[in-house]
């Protein structure tokens, strides 16, 4: 009877003045960040535009009327609104809503590979030239820059078309692109870190500069990544959208947004819509992540909060 | 006493300082090239596609096959490829375009004058715009007119900018036909004025021929615009910032103490500070202006470079892509540096 | 019968996220022409008086008071436009550190007759010479030199010096000056002081003196304000200071070593929750 605590309790536990475990005040600390999130109704909006983008994405076959390869010549150019057609077709005769749906997967699909590529590369190379300073230090920042100085998307293109159009090399064009602000931030944390007591104590008791940087160096980095990454999500997306539009993303049949704008600029002055909705999607997807973004970092870093 | 501490006579002359700091940026700008030409370099390397075979075709017997490659000096270890590379691009050499059969050198100096045009038109509209609206934003914090910055800039930084361009089309040119469509001139106006400076509306201007310029700028317009607002969305948040800090500072309640208007306040005060930063910010937009054209150039027409860049990538012209990315990088390379030291000519406090 | 301020009743209230937040609960002071000294420790409200008397508050914070007059004027019901006019010309303010409130990227000589030429028609070679008279008045050697200094070129008791200049030149009525010397050397503190009461003593001005220590200030002022959250708990005439009764100005007076009758251990400044409910002591004259 006692096991399970009622919400009120949780909630008791959670707004509790006094937090009896480190457990407790970091839930606590969580739970005062969402409670402010949540207070944020542009944030709210972001977060409702990502659920149904996932929801899409995990549930494309059930909901979409139509195979996204399925061509019905008969049917190409259909406007918005046609019967059994709800958001038109493309110049194949394609179903547009479906393809849409299905073009979610493709977009987050991109996304999460480049998230878990490109933070990755920025810690690694931030961390170690925090941590080991001297030349290794120069000699990482000094490449860093140089990546940085470079435009990114012609960068991307130019690493697409070495390596051969497609969405992972899409992907990792893009993380090639991506790391070196994270590896900046990482670095800046690292000198931070580097110094404390904390750091000297583990030090003390005999760990190494790896067990170092990966157990108590890492954790310190990933908040602060975390808010970046998710103010560039937006950016990601894109730069994904715009490698599609030029045909070095996804293939064709494939139903990745970027592409169905580009197959739909041929009819655009006859046949609005091929290029207008995917356009619209990548917009509200886009725009959900930057209200995401903003809102977290107005909670996490209130100084700059537009309030 | 205070006075004392300042006996060090007149403030040395920037120039005597100059040599040091000059060194070092010297040794930066060239650091950041070498890697920046050692990355195209590699991504030249690992192309799938055979430089040799490129050169000779397909049918090539073996022996035709190795004097080629050694020819192109393959054989060789890759650092001398490397620096005879270098070598080639200091001397202004990109190779031949295998497209055109030009070399890729004078591609690029025929196509550039077309987009460095549009950059700068857009920047120029990003920049008249966004300026004010970012302070006023600023001043007027948590107003409609700061509500309005803030949209525009949420819009800007999450529309896919070729999108924009084409929706851009079938509303302006589409539907309500004010502007013209693709291209940057008409059939009918093209090689009516003497090419001077390659801009254009420049050239129109100085030849007096306004009908050409006319139709030049009803072409370059709506481009410049979209790339022009996505310039406005960056520089009208970075002003905002810049001018909240500074609104919030003391020397900004001294300057109201002295009884001046809010005005002065804000333009002879608060954004006389912002002014230094505010340059770096357009330097950058400006050198982002010049990469996203490239998109926007597909979508308009436009036969600058971010156009060729892509047709080349899309017909496998490794020389010209990766001539044309060592020019915009090297661009943005110097406009990072004259961004750079303009801050120190500039900031009283940097000297 | 006016004196040269009356502030009756004044409140400064800012809306935070759990409700407003009352810096001045309702005080009453006025200035002659006299040195008033306004003490507390910070949090007091002491700035925001001063700020409050020049309309420098900004929304969404807010001011009221039931009467506030400079010779008579109400400032209550001043216009924008008006207050630009005092401020300044009549009422003027010197603030803590010369690193933060002079404009970092004007030469000192601009600033200073920025100042003059606010509020009179004179012209650019005029107000440069009385710049520099100013200059030499707050003991600034080479001042044609240090005109066209930039702020970070000066130090902090020279850039003190040069914010006393660039405030009296329009030859105010009033100066309030707010914690003047707080973020200057202690070997310069008591020179720019000197210099501060010099010229203010000569131009018969008003001072507003607010600083968080009541040796200073009952040294240098005629009257002194003890103020505690946002209320004046204690007004007594400086030399008198010893005979005060409030608890809190006690306490204060305790808390500072007095090398005459060293003692084992400072007290503590103990804080009782009456002192912040109990109404506010009048400093009208």
């Amino acid at each position: 009877m006692t096991s399970l605590p009622t919400p009120t309790t949780w909630r008791a536990w959670l707004t509790a003045d006094a937090p009896a475990s480190r457990r407790q005040a970091r839930a606590a600390s969580l739970y005062q960040g969402w409670q402010r999130l949540r207070a944020n109704r542009l944030t709210m909006l972001g977060l409702a535009v990502l659920a149904l983008l996932v929801l899409a994405a995990i549930f494309a076959p059930l909901l979409a009327p139509y195979s996204p390869y399925a061509q019905s010549l008969g049917d190409r150019l259909l406007p918005p609104g046609s019967e059994g057609h709800l958001l038109g077709t493309d110049s194949l005769g394609r179903d547009i809503l479906s393809r849409l749906l299905f073009g979610a997967r493709i977009s987050l699909y991109i996304v999460l590979l480049v998230v878990l590529v490109a933070p990755v590369l920025g810690l690694l190379v931030g961390t170690i030239a925090g941590y080991a300073g001297g030349i290794v230090d120069t000699v990482l920042m000094r490449v860093t820059d140089i990546f940085l100085a470079f435009p990114r998307l012609i960068l991307a293109l130019a690493f697409v078309s070495a390596l051969g159009a497609g969405i992972e090399n899409a992907v990792l064009a893009i993380s090639l692109t991506a790391w070196p602000p994270y590896a900046r931030i990482a670095r800046a944390e690292t000198l931070t870190f580097r110094g404390a007591d904390f750091i000297h104590a583990v030090r003390l008791q005999g760990a190494g500069p790896v067990r170092i940087v990966t157990r108590h160096i890492w954790p310190l980095c990933v908040p602060s990544l975390v808010i970046r990454v998710t103010l560039d999500m937006a950016g990601i997306i894109l730069t994904a959208a715009g490698l599609g539009f030029l045909g070095l993303g996804a293939r064709p049949p494939s139903p990745e947004w970027g592409a169905m704008i580009s197959g739909g600029s041929d009819y655009l002055l006859d046949s609005w819509w091929v290029a207008t909705i995917p356009g619209l999607a990548i917009f509200a997807v886009s725009l959900a992540f930057n209200l995401i973004g903003d809102g977290l970092r107005d909670v996490l870093d209130p100084k700059d909060s537009g309030q | 006493m205070g006075d004392a501490t300042l006996g060090k006579g007149r403030p040395a002359p920037l120039l005597a300082r100059w040599p040091r700091k000059a060194l070092s940026l010297v040794v930066t700008v060239a650091v950041t090239l070498l890697g920046l030409l050692f990355v195209t370099f590699m991504i030249g390397r690992v192309m799938p596609i055979d430089p040799v075979l490129a050169v000779i075709g397909e049918r090539a017997t073996q022996a035709q096959y190795e004097a080629a490659y050694q020819a192109l000096g393959l054989d060789r270890p890759l650092l001398v490829q490397f620096f005879s590379y270098v070598g080639e691009v200091l001397q202004g050499d990109f190779g031949r375009s295998l497209r055109t059969g030009q070399p890729v050198a004078q591609d690029i100096a025929r196509v550039f004058p077309a987009t460095l045009e549009l950059a700068t038109l857009g920047t120029l509209i990003g920049v008249s715009i966004g300026v004010p609206l970012g302070v006023l934003a600023a001043v007027y914090r948590g107003s409609w007119i700061d509500q309005i910055a803030r949209i525009l800039g949420l819009v800007g930084y999450s529309m896919p900018i070729f999108w924009l361009g084409l929706m851009g089309l079938l509303l302006f040119y589409g539907i309500l036909g004010w502007v013209s469509g693709p291209g940057r001139l008409g059939v009918f106006y093209q090689g009516l004025v003497p090419t001077r400076t390659g801009l254009l509306l420049v050239d129109s201007a100085i030849a007096g021929d306004w009908t050409v310029f006319r139709d030049a700028f009803s072409h370059i317009i709506l481009p410049a615009s979209i790339l022009g607002y996505f310039s406005l969305a960056y520089i009208s948040r970075m002003t905002r910032s810049f001018m909240l800090e500074q609104l919030s500072s003391e020397y900004v309640t001294t300057a109201r103490v002295k009884g001046l208007s809010e005005w002065h306040v804000v333009w002879r005060h608060a954004f006389r500070n912002i002014s230094v930063q505010l340059i770096t910010v357009i330097a950058l937009s400006y050198a982002n202006l010049l990469e996203g054209s490239v998109l926007t150039e597909i979508i308009f027409a436009w036969p600058g470079l971010g156009n060729y860049i892509t047709t080349s990538l899309l017909a496998n012209d490794m020389n010209a892509v990766l001539g044309g990315t060592v020019v915009i990088g090297t661009i943005f390379v110097c406009l990072n540096i004259l961004s750079d030291i303009l801050y120190r000519v500039f900031d009283p406090r940097a000297k | 019968m006016s004196n040269l301020l009356d502030v009756e009743d004044l409140s400064v209230t800012f809306p935070t996220r759990s409700g407003e937040f009352e810096a001045v609960r309702g005080i009453s002071f006025s200035l002659g022409r006299e040195r008033l000294g306004i003490v507390g420790e910070s949090g007091s409200g002491k700035s925001m008086t001063g700020r409050a008397v020049l309309g420098l508050i900004r929304p969404p914070g807010r001011v009221t008071a039931t009467r506030m007059t400079m010779n008579g004027e109400d400032l209550r019901a001043a216009s924008p436009r008006r207050m630009r006019a005092i401020r300044g010309k009549h009422i003027s303010m010197i603030m803590q550190d010369p690193k933060y409130s002079l404009n970092p990227v004007m030469t000192v000589g601009r600033q200073i007759t920025e100042a003059l030429r606010t509020h009179e028609k004179v012209s650019q070679r005029e107000a440069k010479a009385r710049a520099i008279e100013m200059l030499d008045a707050v003991a600034i050697r080479e001042p044609e030199r240090v005109m066209r200094l930039y702020p970070h070129e000066v130090s902090g008791g020279m850039g003190q010096r040069i914010m006393i200049a660039m405030m009296l030149i329009p030859n105010p009525e009033i100066l309030i000056a707010d914690e003047p010397t707080s973020a200057l050397d202690v070997s310069v503190q008591l020179q720019v002081l000197e210099i501060m009461d010099k010229l203010v003593r000569d131009r018969g001005m008003g001072l507003i003196f607010i600083s968080h220590d009541l040796t200073l200030v009952s040294g240098f002022c005629d009257r002194v304000a003890v103020m505690y959250a946002g209320r004046i708990v204690e007004v007594c005439d400086a030399g008198r200071l010893h005979e005060a009764q409030h608890p809190y100005t006690r306490g204060l007076l305790n808390s500072v070593p007095d090398l005459e009758h060293p003692r084992d251990r400072l007290e503590a400044l103990k804080r009782d929750p009456d002192w912040r409910s109990a109404p506010s002591v009048s400093a009208l004259l």
